[in-house]
């Protein structure tokens, strides 16, 4: 057994077979692997997405949101530029912001009203010459030394990512083509933001990093399309990575029906009888010239891009401690969509998000990870599908990209 | 078959809270298969987040336009999802006859759900307010449309049972 990370800080050890991909169950559950993932992770060399081009379209648009447990601030300034900072005040440290979206001429910190502009500099502290003659602030306080915490910000395809380091690769390097070409396909043209949904999930984030990188649980954990005879057994998928193996890909095609049913006869149910009494909920249009049905883009540490049939979908991880995460989904549309094209993409929505009928088995996936291992951080899973090796599959029967996951991991966290 | 433009306001009120109360029932003791008997075959029934009703946005964590689409949540809760065993308990209050115009009656109430898991905890799961149209039927007052738009825009966990 070796032990990971910084040994002073963290007990939790990396079994030495690593034969197949074997995680210890600490990672889950300790505190301070988790205090190290924000500072390694999340304000480390990686870009977390932080929002759609389209939530702040116009001058002093904001969206408070989080990367990782870090509050922080996306804003639309006055040049048409995106600036993301800390939400915190420059002066004693309290949020700017108080509210979820808006639109604001400058950013207010309401306990001294210290005022900010909305690229995150300093405009103005009441009192800073003092009131006749008492108080004030020393000489030496400039204005420009006390500006919000900035981060860098670029975004891609209308989804913008920000980083708290200097030495994170460019943005494109860091996605990678395959997560580029994935985001441009989907986000080819002006999207319109359709609604949010927020899930808080009793579990550690890198068991969901887990579950969408995960092609082997679909048809098994998730049983509605098995239920009503909705199965294509001829359906094929690929599952890839990037170049260092942090971002996954997975992708699949409907096939046509041919029937076969046998290769599922083992799982939990499997009933043709039950048939649904209302299938529009599946109708849908052919709008992606690949034939390509289900992309679940899952980029390495936060966000997931997905597209399910005709929904369209960002989902944001918000860490909340070791045991627990919020899932922000927010579903899209085009622009240019009809009526009914919009129509469509709300009644698919049923699908997808906390009480999708194809995904809200995955929050409860969790739990039930995270509660069985609470107290068991000796052990350590295994992670063997399709050989357990961080290798791209033409098929969906891997567990590969979470191998890859754990591998890129351990690298961003080790530093 | 009920005439609800006839009805005294006391009476509309007395059918209306039997409708709901019943509504309700059905859901809490698990008697989840008659739960689309409470709707017309058209229905419309959605669970909406606040904070996109706020913004005119129309996603909805539950988006059914038809009894079909109903039933078909029940048998998949049935026979497909997988969740956590729980309880809910409905509290509705503040039950307001807004409108009655051409058979349709408008209600706006608010309710608390209150779920209880296989460990016996309870919790405050989802807080809210219908938006009812309610029309009457041969088989007594039925929803024509119902909105639950819930102010607890973070769901716990997951949603399977209907608010």
């Amino acid at each position: 057994m070796n032990t990971i990370f910084a040994s002073d800080r963290t007990a939790v050890t990396w079994p030495e077979d690593q034969s197949v991909c074997r995680v210890p169950y600490g990672v889950f559950t300790d505190r301070a692997v988790y205090d190290l993932e924000q500072e390694r992770i999340f304000r480390g060399e990686n870009w977390s997405f932080v929002g759609l081009e389209a939530e702040v379209a116009n001058a002093g648009d904001f969206k408070s949101t989080y990367i990782g447990e870090t509050p922080v601030i996306l804003m639309r300034d006055e040049e048409g530029g995106l600036n993301v900072v800390v939400n915190s005040c420059a002066h004693r440290g309290a949020l700017v912001c108080r509210e979820q979206r808006g639109n604001v001429a400058n950013l207010e910190c309401v306990y001294h009203q210290w005022a900010y502009n909305l690229k995150g500099d300093l405009l103005g502290v009441p009192f800073r010459r003092g009131l006749a003659g008492n108080g004030g602030m020393p000489k030496s306080f400039d204005m420009k030394e006390h500006g919000l915490h900035k981060l860098r910000v670029d975004a891609v395809g209308g989804l913008v990512f920000a980083t708290f380091s200097e030495r994170t690769a460019p943005l494109l390097d860091y996605l990678g083509p395959m997560a580029i070409d994935a985001i441009n396909r989907i986000c080819n043209r002006p999207i319109t933001v359709l609604g949010d949904q927020r899930q808080y999930v009793r579990g550690n984030w890198k068991l969901y990093a887990e579950n969408t990188r995960d092609p082997y649980h679909a048809s098994l954990l998730h049983l509605f399309h098995t239920t009503f005879g909705l199965y294509r057994s001829s359906q094929t998928g690929v599952c890839h990575m990037d170049a260092a193996r942090r971002h996954s890909l997975l992708t699949a095609s409907q096939g046509t029906d041919d029937g076969k049913t046998g290769d599922y006869k083992d799982t939990r149910t499997f009933n043709a009888d039950f048939k649904l009494q209302d299938p529009s909920v599946l109708a849908g249009r052919k709008e992606f010239a690949d034939g390509v049905t289900l992309v679940i883009l899952a980029v390495f540490p936060n966000l997931v891009l997905q597209q399910i049939a005709n929904t369209l979908a960002v989902r944001q991880i918000v860490t909340k401690g070791p045991g627990a995460f919020e899932l922000v989904w927010t579903q899209f549309g085009y622009a240019d969509d009809d009526a009914q094209m919009q129509g469509i993409r709300l009644k698919q929505g049923n699908l997808i998000g906390p009480a999708g009928l194809i995904s809200m088995e995955d929050g409860e996936a969790v739990e039930i990870v995270h509660n069985g291992v609470i107290r068991e951080q000796d052990r350590a899973s295994y992670i063997g599908m399709g050989g357990g090796k961080a290798e791209d599959a033409d098929h969906l029967v891997t567990e590969g990209s979470i191998a890859g996951f754990w591998e890129y991991y351990r690298q961003t966290m080790t530093v | 078959m009920l005439n609800v433009e006839k009805l005294s306001a006391l009476e509309l009120q007395y059918h209306v809270e039997k409708l709901q109360a019943g509504y309700v029932e059905c859901i809490d003791d698990n008697r989840l298969e008659e739960w689309p008997d409470y709707f017309v075959d058209d229905a419309v029934y959605k669970v909406i987040p606040r904070e996109n009703a706020d913004r005119n946005l129309p996603v909805a964590a539950i988006f059914c336009d038809s009894k079909g689409m109903l039933v078909d949540r029940i048998v998949s809760l049935r026979k497909a999802n997988i969740y956590a065993a729980h309880f809910y308990r409905h509290i509705i209050s503040n039950v307001n006859v807004k409108a009655v115009d051409r058979g349709v009656v408008s209600v706006q109430s608010n309710y608390v759900v209150l779920q209880t898991r296989t460990d016996g905890t309870t919790e405050i799961y989802n807080a809210g307010k219908y938006l009812d149209k309610i029309v009457a039927t041969e088989g007594g007052l039925k929803f024509k449309e119902k909105l639950a738009i819930f102010d607890t825009y973070q769901i716990q966990s997951l949603m399977v049972t209907p608010i």
